[in-house]
């Protein structure tokens, strides 16, 4: 199917989110997007799948122009698109995931869940709720609800965040087979320069709005991030690390939550060490990094800040002790949407029962000088852009932290912005804050880990030496293949 | 946020009122009467005379007190429907003292109060650790509650307390005048300490909201307590203490309307009182100064219109019809203007987006814990 | 079985009736991501609306059977229009759904008191008992649940439609994702806000034919204070012990009428000496005790404890958490 785009705009009150874009994707070929956070890139194919309309501009489909709304009506003329967050019903089971939204009825669609499912090597149990399915079998429910639904043109928003290698390299054959020998189109909206290598054979650059390049496969590395940005970064130097005395200690603790446990852990800590977590989502990083910060109670064991028992203590006692904690979601868990910037830095910083306002607000206005927030202190909190909210709060941990433990801490950010917050990081690990965090980017795991732990259905495996690992292996590892692996050795 | 002309700001205020005022009237029109003279018996009840005000001032002083503790506890992200039963409550911990402690007038009416602050905090406390112990939500833990309180009471005065002439189930016999809060004069029956009281706890509430470290930290709690808890908020014991101050203040609410407007335990001592001042709070939003204005016309209201029955044979009801249209339409106009300013934000896409907090809470909401 | 057991029975099952029809309604609307919270308001109205409608129905010569099919009617027409406030209030205006529905709570109540002044204690038209045929003769069902009057056959019917529609049709695959992921549903062509609008006046509705099945029934006529008061705040109650699944919804209906109906039958035993008085708390302390069992985790971690494959169809049964969407809001696009 071939699929034109004429003079595409979409602007969001100020921010002019895609602009004059004019592309034409070929039917039987795998084409990658690619473009920073926030340079358009999801806007422009959630307005090609019919999520959101364009204000002005032409979709021509196989040369006739096609005017559609809503994400059905984009089903309907062929297009069909898996969201990053696949967009099922957690509640229901496949079947019905499957059946909802379409015309057919239950024995049939049974049959063609089982018939489509088949050809790929899927194994989607019609009967499983879908809350118990992985990142990947929801992806590929979703693969096979839109087949089935005859679309011939598949868009891909970030199809391999939080996938394992194996499930990584079924979904590539599984769109290969779609593009070569159905003539599919198939779009990949991916930051993860080394999928597009590996799959596509065309890519087109988005950059602030507009389209700024396009090229066809093969290009190296290098090429792909001078197409990105016109010009190639280097990967940050790592200081060695200075590795002091064990701050923070787990001695055989036991966790459990609603979907998964972690039995007998042991951590240690030590001073200006920084800890990668690696792992699919819900693999137990987040039940450990809460953990060790007092968020969830362990059912046994315990867990001592330097040598203070702290088990069963609320967060704020670690918090009290330098052990600080940020969460992936900014908004949810984190900031407080609602409340002014000089707000945050008082809850952050002022501990008299009488807030003295004019400090706060001082201080708020330095911090964000320092910390290079573009803000006012009166600003409320979700007037930031993402970046900025990231920065702020950085600058409402602790200064000097004994631990700082966080949850994706660049998850969402650009380039730039990442790099900001990791030259933050290493440079309060110098002082000898140790650093414990998790990403979904192996990248960031090891060029940043002096160890890893490598999580799997609440199992963990350690490699002491990051630097001796590669990110093929990672990808093996996180997709629980724990014995094979000579790196390193089982942790629980 | 773009500002309104004055006088455009002015009539979208008053839309919602004559909104109301059209529709009581309409509503009194299909019971075949005449809405004018309806709301002259009603201004007549308010302020015929000093003691008609003097009622609409021992209205004012529980209703008050009850809307400024609900204030405290909507900051916290907290429907504290429970209040009825808080008040109950207070009344109850005060009646008792009444009846059986003996002390020199003063001692004992500060006993009393000390009491029910007690007894109504304890009542909250009990919502509290339902919710954030339990998960249970606030609503339908204060319902129960509410009724709870309702049938203890009902069951002392029928039966421990009930007057030595025999139960009539109507009320305890009239409590000894020592225990009784001393009234201004007889021609303007109000107690000079309960009004006294009223005025600190606004000025109380209002610095505690917005001075105080405590004001901050549920400010934090109720819009965001999973990031709060992040920024070293101690979230759940803020919700156990922001229930108790409400708690507390309606205790002494409910202690007025037994040392002072009844001068004895009655069934149904709260009088919807807690309720009418969840709706003032849904009114006033978060902005404690403005509290003791509003609930000064609903108690105009509320009492005016117990002439309706002397008066026009008429059932007090309305009172409620017209207070709860108010409040209906002054949310739902907020909605209208709130949309119509979105609207325009399209076409000028400067302005920042603020708009008018509310407390959003789930009903069915897990503890706030993260056990 | 003896004779008197099964009337007592039969007693718990018509008084029930109000009860599940409500909680099915609100089942309803909360399924699609609507809380009525007004429920214990517009129940009365609805009940004072119904009987006043029938009342003058029939003194205006209609047939009964007519005036009391006009009362059931403007009974669901009130019950209607308060939720179709919420729905406005809460998808359109974007206002809090709580505190619209907590509004609507009191105003209704008052509204009721207010129109209804005049009919107070007077009798009017009611709905008679229907003894089905064949089912009413047989033994011990037949005087439990086929000597009623027709809103409980009408219950009966709604508690096993409202299952079905949910469960085992395509516009309940519909219905529970607007409530579940409305993204989702919106994803295949679903018109969230429209759908939530259509469940939450049918819900209301079914709340409006609850308070008609008191006044023209149960609890025949029109009193102050209304003789249903409270039992609005247990409708919603028992929606949330019944984990928003109508079978589960029902019993809970039956298990607060049976109580009623043991605490009533205490009173009358002249052995016993409990204070009436204090009987009259069992309900509320029920409702307490179900709540902090569903919400607590509970009856999770009594779920843990059996056997694995006990444990997948528990899950199904007990399932306790509320439709994922429950009062929040949907924009498209």
């Amino acid at each position: 199917m071939q699929i034109e785009l004429r003079h595409i705009h979409k602007r969001f009150g100020p921010v002019h989110a895609n602009n004059d874009i004019d592309v034409t994707f070929q039917g039987g070929r795998i084409i990658g997007v690619l473009g920073e956070n926030g340079a358009g890139k999801s806007t422009l194919m959630k307005i090609l799948a019919g999520y959101q309309p364009a204000d002005s501009g032409d979709i021509i489909i196989d040369g006739r122009v096609a005017d559609y709304r809503g994400p059905q009506a984009a089903i309907h003329y062929g297009i069909g698109m898996l969201q990053q967050d696949p967009l099922d019903v957690p509640a229901f089971t496949v079947l019905e995931n499957f059946i909802f939204g379409s015309r057919m009825r239950h024995t049939e669609a049974r049959a063609r869940l089982r018939e489509i499912s088949q050809r790929f090597g899927f194994s989607l149990d019609p009967d499983m709720p879908v809350s118990q399915l992985s990142i990947a079998q929801r992806q590929q429910l979703e693969i096979v609800r839109l087949l089935a639904l005859n679309v011939r043109a598949l868009i891909l928003d970030e199809p391999t965040t939080g996938i394992s290698a194996e499930q990584k390299a079924l979904l590539f054959d599984t769109l290969r087979s779609l593009a070569r020998n159905d003539g599919m189109t198939v779009l990949l909206v991916s930051h993860k320069l080394e999928d597009v290598i590996a799959l596509c054979d065309e890519v087109v650059v988005l950059r602030a709005g507009r389209l700024t390049g396009r090229g066809e496969m093969p290009l190296t590395t290098q090429e792909l991030v001078r197409l990105m940005f016109g010009q190639s970064f280097a990967m940050q130097e790592r200081p060695a690390a200075h590795l002091g005395d064990v701050i923070l200690r787990l001695e055989g603790v036991h966790l459990r939550d609603k979907r998964l446990s972690i039995e007998h852990l042991n951590l240690a800590v030590r001073a200006g060490e920084v800890i990668g977590l690696a792992g699919l989502d819900g693999s137990g990083q987040g039940l450990a990094m809460r953990a060790c910060v007092g968020l969830v109670k362990p059912v046994a064991g315990r867990v001592f800040v330097g040598n203070s028992d702290m088990t069963g203590k609320p967060y704020r006692a670690f918090l009290r002790r330098g052990v600080a904690f940020s969460a992936a979601g900014r908004l949810e868990e984190g900031l407080v949407a609602g409340l002014s910037l000089t707000e945050h830095v008082a809850l952050a910083n002022e501990r008299d029962m009488l807030v003295n306002w004019d400090r706060a607000r001082r201080q708020t206005a330095s911090q964000l000088a320092a910390y290079n927030v573009r803000g006012r202190p009166d600003d409320l909190i979700e007037q930031l852009s993402g970046g900025n909210q990231q920065r702020l709060l950085m600058a409402l941990m602790p200064e000097q932290p004994l631990v700082m433990v966080l949850e994706q801490p660049t998850r969402g950010l650009d380039v730039d912005s990442a790099a900001w917050i990791w030259r933050q990081l290493l440079a309060r690990r110098e002082g000898g804050t140790a650093i414990v965090f998790s990403s979904d980017d192996l990248d960031e795991l090891v060029a940043y880990s002096d160890r890893i732990l490598v999580f799997y259905a609440g199992q963990i495996f350690e490699i002491p030496d990051a630097s001796a690992t590669t990110i093929d292996q990672l990808g093996h590892l996180i997709g629980g293949e724990f014995e094979m692996a000579t790196i390193g050795k089982r942790l629980t | 946020m773009t500002k309104q002309s004055t006088p455009m700001q002015v009539a979208l205020t008053l839309l919602p009122i004559v909104a109301s005022l059209v529709i009581t009237s309409a509503l009194i029109m299909l019971v075949g009467r005449d809405p004018i003279a309806v709301y002259e018996r009603i201004l007549e009840g308010a302020f015929r005379n000093t003691n008609a005000l003097a009622s609409v001032f021992n209205f004012w002083i529980p209703l008050t007190l009850a809307s400024l503790g609900l204030v405290i506890t909507f900051r916290a992200g907290l429907w504290n429907i429970g209040v009825e039963g808080q008040m109950m409550f207070g009344a109850l911990f005060a009646s008792w003292a009444a009846q059986y402690v003996v002390l020199p007038a003063p001692v004992l009416v500060s006993f009393e109060i000390v009491l029910a602050m007690i007894g109504g905090a304890l009542w909250a406390a009990l919502a509290g650790v339902l919710k954030t112990r339990l998960g249970v939500h606030e609503i339908f833990g204060g319902v129960a509650l509410n009724s709870i309180a309702s049938v203890i009471t009902i069951y002392l005065i029928s039966g421990p307390w009930q007057p030595p002439e025999g139960g009539s189930a109507q009320s305890t016999a009239p409590f000894p005048a020592d225990s009784l809060l001393p009234s201004i004069s007889p021609e303007f029956p109000v107690s000079l300490l309960a009004l006294i009281i009223t005025v600190v706890a606004i000025a109380g509430v209002f610095f505690a909201l917005r001075g105080t470290r405590w004001g901050l930290e549920l400010k934090a709690t109720g819009r965001n307590p999973r990031s709060a808890l992040l920024l070293g908020v101690p979230t759940e014991s803020n919700v156990l203490s922001a229930m108790m101050a409400c708690g507390a203040l309606a205790g002494i609410a409910g202690a007025y309307r037994v040392l002072f407007t009844y001068a004895s335990l009655r069934p149904l001592v709260s009088g919807n009182i807690g309720f009418l001042a969840l709706l003032v709070v849904l009114l006033v939003s978060m902005r404690p100064l403005l509290a003791p204005l509003v609930t000064f016309m609903v108690a105009a209201l509320f009492v005016g219109s117990t002439r309706l029955k002397v008066a026009m044979q008429l059932d007090q009801s309305l009172a409620g019809v017209l207070q709860g249209l108010i409040v209906l339409m002054v949310l739902l106009s907020n909605g209208l203007r709130e949309r119509w300013r979105e609207r325009r934000r399209f076409r000028e896409p400067e302005a920042a987006a603020v708009s008018d907090y509310q407390p959003v809470t789930p009903v069915t909401t897990e503890a706030t814990t993260y056990e | 079985m003896n004779e008197p057991f099964l009337l007592i029975l039969g007693s718990i099952v018509s008084n029930a009736t109000p009860l599940v029809i409500a909680s099915i309604g609100e089942t309803i609307t909360e399924r699609a991501g609507v809380v009525n919270l007004s429920l214990d308001g517009s129940i009365m109205l609805s009940a004072m609306a119904g009987f006043v409608a029938a009342y003058a129905a029939a003194n205006g010569g209609s047939p009964t059977e007519l005036s009391l099919l006009i009362g059931v009617l403007v009974a669901m027409a009130a019950g209607a229009l308060v939720a179709l406030i919420v729905a406005v209030g809460g998808i359109a205006l974007r206002r809090d759904q709580v505190a619209v529905g907590f509004v609507l709570t009191l105003l209704t109540a008052d509204l009721a008191q207010f129109l209804g002044q005049s009919y107070t204690r007077i009798p009017g038209p009611t709905v008679g008992q229907w003894v089905l045929p064949v089912l009413g003769d047989l033994p011990v069902v037949g005087p439990v649940l086929f000597r009623h009057n027709i809103f409980v056959y009408i219950s009966f019917v709604l508690i096993f439609a409202c299952w079905f529609w949910l469960f085992r049709t395509r516009s309940g695959l519909a219905l529970r994702a607007v409530g579940e992921r409305p993204e989702a549903a919106f994803a295949r062509g679903v018109d969230v806000n429209r759908l939530r609008y259509v469940y939450t006046v049918l819900g209301g509705a079914l709340v409006g034919l609850a308070g008609a099945a008191y006044s023209l029934g149960i609890k025949p006529g029109w009193a102050t204070p209304p003789p249903m008061r409270g039992d609005g705040w247990i409708a919603l109650a028992i929606v949330i012990f019944g984990g928003w699944h109508p079978f589960r919804v029902v019993l809970g209906a039956y298990l607060f009428a049976a109580l009623r109906a043991v605490s009533t039958a205490i009173q009358r035993t002249p052995d016993i000496q409990i204070s009436p008085v204090l009987l009259n708390l069992l309900p509320w302390i029920l409702m307490i005790a179900t709540l902090v069992a569903v919400s607590s985790g509970a009856i999770e971690r009594l779920m843990r404890l059996l056997p694995g494959s006990f444990q997948r169809w528990t899950r199904n049964v007990l399932r306790s958490d509320p439709p994922a969407a429950l009062g929040t809001r949907f924009d498209a696009g």
